[in-house]
């Protein structure tokens, strides 16, 4: 593990003193190009002004810069994280966050020393525009519904009234802090203090995300910090842009105040209009998608986008727009786009989001290395202070308040939860960058810096011991079961039945209500025709029956004694097509793979049979050939692979028959059953053309393939650690 | 709120009442009220004709069988007091304070809410859910929806991820073992207010 990490170390430095390397960004010389026609002005590259030396090899890199630096960032920061995973017990202890922020830290400090300047810092635009997003979207589209909106009361509660009395109090603190220290702090007034208490005291979802996914605490609580530090947003925004237009005014009336808190209102309610606008028309776009779905995809991504981008167009909550948009349309879509479709979905946006929040930390990591920092041991003890402060005292009391109105109680436990894990992020550090210049802007973004690093150093840190030793209830892990899902929805209608009958209009009543609407009209215009009506029983029902499939091989291929001990059990089975597989990546040709083809009536039986895949054509990039359909809506994590442990491929039962002449039967065949170490054996070695066999027959007459099946190829390649 | 006491005063054995149940005198007024409107004809019962006035419950699809659990014990009537007994059960439990092992099971506690439950699918009330029972349920509750080889095997599967003592039918013990959440209660302000 050591020399991994060594290695890892290693890669790291020299990708951080490439970036330092690369010169800085000068103008193209191709601008010279469209100026001077005719002139000698040099192309770049091949220079014309040595006309007789024609040159082989040159070095034209100006062309390339921008596109070049990024990617290597983004390379810099994938192989941070694949460096972090490798590295042994650290990932326990360490969340993954602060270890990015310390290798941005050391990338940031080798560009320093090598180019003496300070490195490339986040730009706003850049972190609200591209690296935001995809996060946002990632965390809308998984959002747990059900539990959201049961809980939607409470996190406005936090989100709006919490981040307010936040704001308030810590401005207002500040201001006191500045008048004491008025020596050193005297020309920052009290709306300078305003707004940029607005700014820190604003929950991060990216930072709240990334610690919560490791501490793996109950649902409810995490959906409360998390739901919160989204709906936030609307409020940060209102407040960041009120405080500084004031800023701008030469005089602050009490009706502007007033407007300020209109517009709190108005740009939650649009953000949440122009979402579910979109939202909406995505639905009604992926369900003429059937004859083009490899492009499917993409509309989720497009209508999503379109969504943040309109809303920040019109100064409403981005963040809200795009929430809104992911949890409108994804019931939809998910029904109307194919399995393979809704994989794909799945994955680019745990990638994207993955990408996103790894360059996020990094870059916090070397935009905090800066030339210039200003310093001031009161303003910056007192800001951490009040922030813990305020927000213990704000958890504390609007607890008190809504346990009073709540069915399950927030305990003492989850309210330090709820205040300990309020972490701040990116989101602060570009907002404070965007604030008009004035002489203490230094001061607080040092402030800022130094106030993100505690909360995600310190704070992260200390979460996962802290939640163990609180002993706060833990997730289950259970898998659903159908039962549960019956029984659930029984009761649903029981309460809904016996709220009708004391003749009150409580949750049950509206939740009833938009479930009729939602079935009757929006269903019925938004989804395909042959897709309608999959109960939700049906839907958790077929994706267990998935995943015995699944897991019914996963005993097969790990147990190879049962395989050895039991032959006369298979060659009884006559409804059990076997195909005994080669694995040509072996070194003597002799291992061999089982694989099955999957049946209907699994729990009987412990083997199941895999169909390759038939040989697969030319490329084509009109249609995704060969694999099958894919899982269902298993939970993602986002460091894990699709389907974790499982492969991402399920199977299909086709009409094979026709192929088992084009190949040859194997020359052994009563081989035994040996297991293949999947991992080991796979990986690493380059695929071999794919020409994948097929056979079916009713006896333990296996045909010969020639190639490992997808299903081992694909998990081989999967981020498995 | 004034009339709360002459409206108490009109309700037999109303004390006894409020604590078997646990609600408070502005709760069973109310219920008080609703009784009454319920009840067109004021003849002090209700009849199944009456739950079948209200609207929404004809329309949901296991409202027969709520409207059922009110007609417990084979009377065709439901006196005010069996009303609200039966719904007391819905009355949110109060789990700080350590129960008294000694003292019977309240009846808004954990347990009789998913005995409630348990008797909504339990039509011949043998103590166990049957095969047919839950086929009875699921059809109507997913009506047109699945076919009905789909709904057979959901039968099937629930059954087989519940029953523990394999005899093809779910009994009590067993039903308390899926995991509900605490989806169970209404609370009480809820009830009380409007």
């Amino acid at each position: 593990m050591d020399g991994r990490c060594t290695h890892a170390v290693l890669l790291l430095l020299c990708l951080g003193s490439c970036l330092s390397l690369t010169p800085p960004a000068q103008p193209f010389v191709r601008q010279e190009k469209a100026s001077g026609l005719g002139s000698n002005s040099s192309k770049g590259g091949l220079s014309l002004d040595v006309p007789m030396a024609l040159r082989v090899f040159s070095v034209d890199y100006y062309h390339v810069q921008a596109p070049f630096e990024i990617v290597l960032w983004i390379m810099l920061a994938s192989l941070a994280k694949l460096g972090f995973h490798w590295s042994g017990r650290l990932p326990a202890v360490v969340p993954e966050s602060c270890l990015l922020i310390m290798v941005g830290l050391l990338v940031g400090g080798v560009i320093y020393g090598v180019r003496h300047s300070a490195p490339p810092t986040l730009s706003a635009d850049a972190f609200f525009l591209f690296l935001l997003p995809p996060i946002v979207l990632d965390a809308g589209y998984f959002l747990p519904g059900k539990l959201f909106f049961e809980n939607l009361g409470t996190i406005l509660w936090y989100a709006v009234l919490g981040t307010l009395w936040n704001v308030l109090g810590i401005g207002v603190c500040l201001y006191g802090v500045c008048l004491l220290a008025s020596g050193s702090l005297g020309d920052v007034s009290l709306l300078h203090c305003l707004l940029f208490s607005s700014l820190i005291a604003a929950v991060d979802p990216v930072a709240v995300l990334s610690v919560f996914q490791e501490i793996h605490v109950n649902e409810q609580l995490h959906i409360l910090v998390f739901g919160e530090s989204l709906l936030n947003d609307a409020v940060t925004v209102v407040l960041y842009k009120l405080f500084e237009s004031f800023l701008r005014l030469p005089v602050v009336t009490g009706v502007d105040v007033l407007l300020g808190g209109c517009r709190v209102l108005g740009v939650g309610l649009g953000g949440l209009g122009v979402g579910l606008f979109f939202g909406l028309v995505a639905a009604l776009t992926s369900r003429f998608t059937s004859r083009a779905q490899v492009i499917a995809p993409l509309f989720v991504f497009l209508y999503s986008y379109l969504s943040y981008l309109t809303s920040e167009m019109l100064h409403l909550s981005g963040i809200m727009a795009i929430v809104t948009c992911a949890v409108t349309m994804k019931q939809y879509v998910e029904a109307n786009l194919s399995e393979r479709s809704n994989t794909s979905i799945q994955y680019f946006l745990k990638m994207w989001s993955s990408v996103s929040e790894t360059l996020i930390f990094i870059f916090l990591g070397v935009s905090t290395i800066q030339d210039v920092h200003m310093w001031s041991w009161a303003f910056v003890c007192s800001t951490l202070l009040l922030c813990l402060l305020w927000r213990a005292t704000g958890v504390i009391l609007l607890t008190a308040v809504v346990n009073k109105v709540r069915r399950n109680v927030v305990t003492f436990r989850d309210q330090f939860i709820i205040a300990y894990g309020g972490l701040r992020g990116a989101i602060c550090f570009s907002l404070v960058f965007l604030i008009d210049d004035f002489p203490k802007k230094r001061l607080f973004i040092t402030t800022t810096i130094v106030v993100i690093l505690f909360t995600v150093f310190v704070q992260g840190m200390t979460i996962k011991p802290l939640v163990e030793l609180l002993e706060v209830k833990r997730r289950k892990r259970n898998l659903p079961t159908v039962s549960e899902e019956i029984h659930s929805r029984l009761l649903d209608h029981l309460l809904a039945g016996i709220e009708d009958v004391v003749g009150y209009w409580g949750q049950h009543y509206w939740k009833d209500k938009f479930e009729q609407f939602n079935q009757r009209y929006l269903c019925r215009f938004l989804i395909r025709e042959e897709r309608q009506a999959r109960s939700s029983i049906v839907r958790v029902y077929q994706e267990l029956e998935r995943r015995d499939e699944r897991a019914d091989e996963e005993h097969i291929t790990h147990v190879d004694v049962r395989c050895q001990t039991r032959p006369h059990l298979l060659e009884e089975m006559d409804s059990i097509r076997r195909i005994l597989t080669r694995n040509l990546h072996s070194f003597n040709n002799k291992l061999e793979v089982v694989t099955k083809v999957a049946l209907s009536n699994i729990h009987h039986m412990f083997a199941d049979v895999n169909i390759l895949q038939k040989q697969i054509p030319a490329y084509s990039r009109h249609t995704l050939h060969g694999t099958p359909a894919a899982e269902g809506r298993k939970p993602l994590r986002r460091h894990q692979s699709l389907g974790g442990k499982h492969s991402p491929w399920s199977q299909e039962v086709p009409d094979l028959s026709h192929y088992s002449e084009t190949y040859p039967t194997p020359r052994n065949r009563r081989r035994p059953i040996k297991t293949t170490r999947r991992s080991r054996g796979l990986q690493g070695q380059t695929p071999q053309p794919r020409t994948f066999m097929l056979g079916r027959n009713n006896s333990l007459d296996p045909l010969e393939p020639s190639c490992p099946d997808p299903q081992k190829l694909s998990y081989a390649l999967d981020n498995k650690t | 709120m004034g009339s709360t006491n002459s409206t108490l005063s009109k309700i037999p054995n109303v004390e006894e009442l409020m604590r078997e149940t646990g609600f408070s005198p502005a709760h069973i007024v109310r219920l008080y009220d609703r009784f009454e409107s319920l009840d067109k004809e004021k003849t002090g019962h209700l009849r199944p004709e009456d739950f079948g006035a209200i609207n929404r419950l004809a329309m949901n699809p296991i409202g027969d069988r709520i409207i059922g659990a009110f007609f417990s014990s084979g009377q065709d009537t439901v006196d005010f007091h069996s009303f609200v007994r039966i719904l007391a059960h819905f009355r949110p439990a109060e789990n700080n304070r350590p129960r008294d092992p000694s003292l019977p099971e309240p009846v808004n506690s954990r347990i009789s809410k998913l005995k409630f439950a348990f008797q909504l699918y339990d039509l011949d009330k043998d103590g166990k859910i049957s095969r047919a029972e839950l086929l009875q349920v699921l059809r109507s509750m997913m009506e047109m929806q699945v076919t009905e080889e789909q709904l057979e095997s959901i039968a099937d599967r629930t059954i087989q991820e519940a029953d523990l003592d394999r005899d093809d039918a779910i009994s009590f013990e067993e039903f308390r073992k899926v995991p509900l959440g605490d989806t169970l209660t209404l609370t009480q302000q809820r009830v009380a207010s409007k």
